[in-house]
């Protein structure tokens, strides 16, 4: 299993599933803690509209319009959302529920109305991905990673986590203090002069980078998934802010391996032919691990509340 | 009342005021025709108000009379309808440095991932600056903040395991660990213990004593005498606003609470002899 | 044949009996979810719905395989529904227990469980694939929903499933608009609140169940969010929103059947959820209750109340005024003149507002409780609010006051 037959087909797919998990996972953390879990939801759901449009208008597949539609289609999404919420005093999760839901409707009747025969673009790849076709064609085994010719070979999927992984660490780490201070009292945070709409203006378009990135790699069910539950599991875990992100660092690499092994290989195991979709193996992995903490994690229950529940 | 003054334009920062512009010059606090609304009901309403330097000033009034809405409008946390408020002389985005502000305790999910200690060092953001964490000295600062407030053996404690006293002490410390010059504190003593107030009032009275000027949303008539000042009076306008000794007395009262004092004996409270 | 001829055909019933069926079970639904859906919506849980709705799809795939292990073709429709409300209602009791027990917020459970139990059902439908040597045995049309090619007996399934629904909106909607207006009051009448959330939800799961064939688990959601969020502009009673959420969601789920039918390629669950959408833009910026214009100028007019008042004391004061939109006010009544000199009209309006306020602190000194009194805006003139009877007997109290000084 660690020959050069696991570089050539499982390295880069598991490194790929390990920086998706790790690059949602971050943004995540203050999402949850500010009770926006669900934007992530609400944003991997517009991705499929964003490069529906992106394809209509420049009628390729190719990445970086995809991307940048898919992003675009993010930020109208937030903005949609909080129109609503602010025009029409609704409260946020129906304003979410209205918009998401319109802008896959219409993204699959766009879809669907458009001639996207002679390209490979369809809801179920948007939902699923396809992490187990980025593999290393070039890779003769470990020794590869050494060798620059196969390295150019590498998936461009890759690098281009990479990058956003190592930019949403950075932003976190840059913006520590303003997403911690306005997450924890924003009220607060406004009277010392943090620009509090913008931070949280700032963090959504980090989770739609997140978001977008990731879902070109491995769909939008990782996404979702790795956006809170490891944060939600490291939640249970720790009262401490910064060790709550490196548990879910943690955990979403953990999710990340594990599904992909369990995938790739757990049917065998039972002697069945086929491998199962490793994008659901990831995220059934980190609802496993959340389900693990729930039960038994050091710090499960709300301050004050452990007494009356043991 | 403010009188008339006479349009001076070389005074005026900018048109579109109704400010004075003598007035809010020295003031630490000068409130000008402050309206806010939420929905189609003045919360607040055309409220002058001037908080003199080294001062100590309640703002008490019935539920629902706009005193922590007065706070928040003054400070832009909500937007204002009308008005125009000065902090120092200067527009309150360009002072607030010199400003901590302190929300009421329920404002928070105190089931936040962070101990004492980070509170209070929420309070040195400014003094730490962009793009850097704190250090130990900004420890030690936030350190001494707390010991102020009796809670130094608390700082590693999660701020969730505290009590309501407890958290408001934090609060308070983490206001002190802004070495402001004007404090604004909503409902400080809501719902906290005794010995959390006593603690409270104390560091108060030596905010006074370095010459800072505090102001508090109060709910508490029977010891507004005791640790007060001064006293604004609030329902939705501004009723008196003046020393303790001259403005908190039974008409003001009647005018402010109407029936709602009767629940109140009046000849239990220090009034004063205006 | 045009489209147009074809649309009328269809919203007309005229498009044969099949889909004149799928029209009707489309508005039974529409009306069982937009009815349901107020509730839900009401209890600020409408996200729930989601992870209820994406929680059916690993029970949608294991019964597919419990049947074809059994034997069966595994595509039998009612065996496919109650597979997908049994993990629907586990994915529910998840949500529920983990914001009860746990710290963790409704909206993370909601998240987790959505996520989770989708992924888990992705890895099913692959395991279907290989049993089924790569066929996905049509499951993925519960993804989006598909009336193309539905059965005569599913139609009749989702007709009847639909009409029990609305039945049991309308059945239990005494306890769940207790619940939904005023939850405390409801438990001194003695509903239980807890139990009626669950029914509220328990009713949301099977308008889910049943919209998976036509709308699809994605988007089935947005059948029990729209309308009730679109008829909130329209009214502040319950009953109404209820009322008024049922038949947008019918409209929305009659239409959006009868365009599908009428044009091949367009699939029914999005237009459905599109046709809910325009309903509730319209709601948005139209209505004159909460409408976002009505809104808007209510919020000017205000504005300019406020700041009309506010000039007319200063005026009668004697301060001087700076505020831009304070002196375009004045003068647009007719107050001020352009050089910012009060008109004879200004003066006496002004002094009137002096004498108000005046009115309104004694009127305060005397019964700040009052009803009148209390609900006082500080912008109506007086005497909208008060008898000429009280105004007089105020101004006997001023003038007394003012001899007493």
């Amino acid at each position: 299993m660690m020959g050069a037959e696991f570089v050539q087909l499982s390295l880069t797919p598991m490194l790929i599933g390990i920086l998706a998990s790790i690059a949602c996972a971050l943004p995540g953390n203050f999402l949850l803690l500010r009770r926006q879990a669900l934007i992530g939801d609400a944003i991997s759901h517009v991705v499929l509209p964003g490069i529906v449009v992106a394809f209509l208008v420049t009628g390729t597949v190719t990445a970086w319009p995809m991307m940048i539609g898919a992003a675009a289609a993010a930020i109208v999404a937030v903005l949609l959302i909080e129109a609503i919420r602010r025009l029409g005093r609704i409260e946020s999760g129906a304003a979410m529920g209205v918009v998401f839901t319109t802008l896959f409707a219409a993204g699959v009747l766009l879809l669907e109305q458009s001639d996207t025969s002679s390209v490979h673009l369809d809801v179920e790849h948007a939902l699923y991905g396809n992490l187990e076709s980025l593999i290393w064609f070039d890779a003769t085994g470990w020794s590869s990673l050494f060798d620059a010719e196969a390295l150019a070979g590498l998936p461009p999927q890759l690098a281009r986590m990479a990058i956003v992984a190592v930019g949403l660490a950075l932003f976190v780490l840059v913006l520590w203090k303003e997403l911690a201070i306005s997450t924890f009292d924003g009220v607060f945070a406004h009277s010392i002069g943090i620009r509090t709409r913008a931070v949280g203006f700032a963090l959504v378009v980090a989770t739609a980078i997140a978001a977008v990135a990731a879902f070109d790699a491995v769909g939008s069910i990782i996404v979702i998934a790795m956006f809170i539950c490891p944060p939600a599991a490291a939640r249970l875990m720790t009262d401490s802010l910064a060790r709550q992100v490196w548990w879910s660092v943690g955990f979403a690499t953990v999710s990340a391996i594990l599904g992909y092994v369990l995938a790739g290989y757990g049917p065998g195991w039972f002697g069945l032919p086929h491998s199962v979709s490793a994008a659901g193996m990831i995220a059934t992995v980190s609802g496993i691990i959340l389900a693990v903490a729930c039960l038994a994690a050091p710090r499960r229950h709300r301050s004050g509340q452990a007494a009356e529940t043991v | 009342m403010t009188t008339a003054i006479a349009a001076s334009p070389e005074l005026i920062v900018d048109a579109g005021r109704i400010v004075e512009p003598s007035v809010a010059a020295e003031s630490p606090l000068a409130i000008r025709g402050l309206t806010v609304s939420y929905g189609r009901k003045p919360a607040v309403f055309s409220v002058d108000a001037d908080m003199p330097a080294t001062s100590m000033t309640a703002i008490i009034g019935p539920n629902g009379a706009g005193k922590s809405t007065l706070l928040k409008g003054a400070l832009g946390i909500i937007p204002t309808v009308s008005g125009e408020v000065s902090v120092f002389g200067r527009p309150f985005a360009k002072t607030r440095r010199r400003v901590a502000y302190v929300p009421q305790r329920a404002s928070v999910d105190w089931d936040f991932p962070a101990r004492v200690i980070d509170v209070v060092i929420m309070g040195l953001y400014a003094e730490i600056g962009l793009l850097r964490f704190a250090g130990w000295g900004h420890r030690k600062k936030a350190l001494a903040c707390l010991e102020r407030v009796g809670m130094a053996d608390f700082a590693d404690r999660q701020i969730g395991q505290l009590s309501g006293g407890q958290q408001q002490r934090v609060f308070l410390a983490r206001a002190l660990a802004q070495d402001a010059d004007l404090y604004l504190l909503d409902e400080p003593f809501a719902g906290v213990d005794a010995a959390t107030e006593k603690a409270i009032v104390d560091v108060l009275k030596t905010l006074k004593h370095d010459k800072k000027t505090v102001v508090c949303v109060h709910h508490d008539l029977s010891t507004v005498a005791a640790y007060f000042d001064r006293v604004l009076f609030l329902n939705v306008r501004k009723i008196a606003e003046g020393p303790t000794d001259t403005v908190f007395t039974e008409a003001n009262l009647q005018a402010t609470y109407g029936g709602r004092l009767a629940a109140t004996h009046i000849e239990d409270l220090q009034l004063g002899v205006g | 044949m045009t489209g147009f001829d074809r649309l009328i055909d269809a919203l007309t019933l005229q498009a044969g009996y099949n889909s004149a069926l799928v029209a009707i079970g489309a508005a039974l639904l529409g009306l069982a979810g937009g009815g349901a859906g107020a509730f839900v919506f009401l209890r600020k849980r409408a996200l729930v719905s989601d992870a209820i709705s994406h929680a059916t799809l690993p029970g949608v795939a294991l019964a597919f395989i419990v049947m074809a292990v059994l034997g069966g073709t595994g595509r039998w429709l009612p065996g496919l529904l109650a597979g997908s409300a049994i993990t629907a209602a586990i994915g529910l009791l998840i949500v529920e227990w983990m914001a009860r027990r746990t710290r963790l917020s409704e909206d993370a459970a909601i998240g987790a469980v959505l996520s989770v139990f989708f992924g888990l059902g992705v890895v099913l439908l692959t395991v279907i694939q290989t049993m089924t040597s790569g066929q996905q045995a049509g499951l993925g049309s519960f993804l989006l929903g598909s009336t193309a090619g539905m059965l005569i007996s599913e139609a009749y399934v989702i007709a009847i499933a639909g009409a029990i629904a609305a039945g049991l909106v309308f059945l239990m909607r005494r306890p769940m608009t207790l619940v939904a207006f005023d939850p405390e009051f409801a438990t001194t009448t003695g509903v239980d609140v807890r139990r009626t959330d669950i029914a509220i939800l328990v009713l949301a799961l099977i308008v889910t169940v049943i919209g998976l064939k036509i709308v699809g688990l994605i988007l089935i959601v947005a059948l029990l969010i729209i309308p009730p969020v679109a008829a909130r502009f329209w009214t502040d009673r319950v009953a109404s929103l209820i009322l008024i959420a049922a038949g947008m969601g019918a409209v929305s789920g009659y239409v959006g059947a009868a365009i599908s039918s009428a044009f091949a390629g367009v699939p029914t669950g999005p237009v459905i959820v599109l046709i809910a959408f325009v309903l509730f833009l319209v709601s948005l910026l139209a209505s004159p209750l909460r409408g976002a214009l009505a809104a808007a100028l209510r919020q000017w007019r205000f504005r300019r109340l406020v700041h009309q008042r506010q000039g007319l004391l200063a005026l009668a004061r004697g301060e001087a005024i700076y505020d831009r939109l304070t002196l375009s006010t004045l003068r647009r009544a007719g107050y001020m003149r352009r050089d910012g000199v009060a008109t004879l009209a200004g003066r006496s309006a002004a002094a009137k507002a002096l004498k108000d306020e005046a009115r309104w602190a004694e009127a305060m000194r005397g019964e700040a409780d009052g009803p009148v009194v209390a609900d006082y805006d500080g912008l109506t003139p007086i005497e909208d609010v008060l008898t000429p009877d009280q105004i007089a007997d105020l101004d006997r109290r001023l003038a007394r006051l003012e001899v007493a000084t």
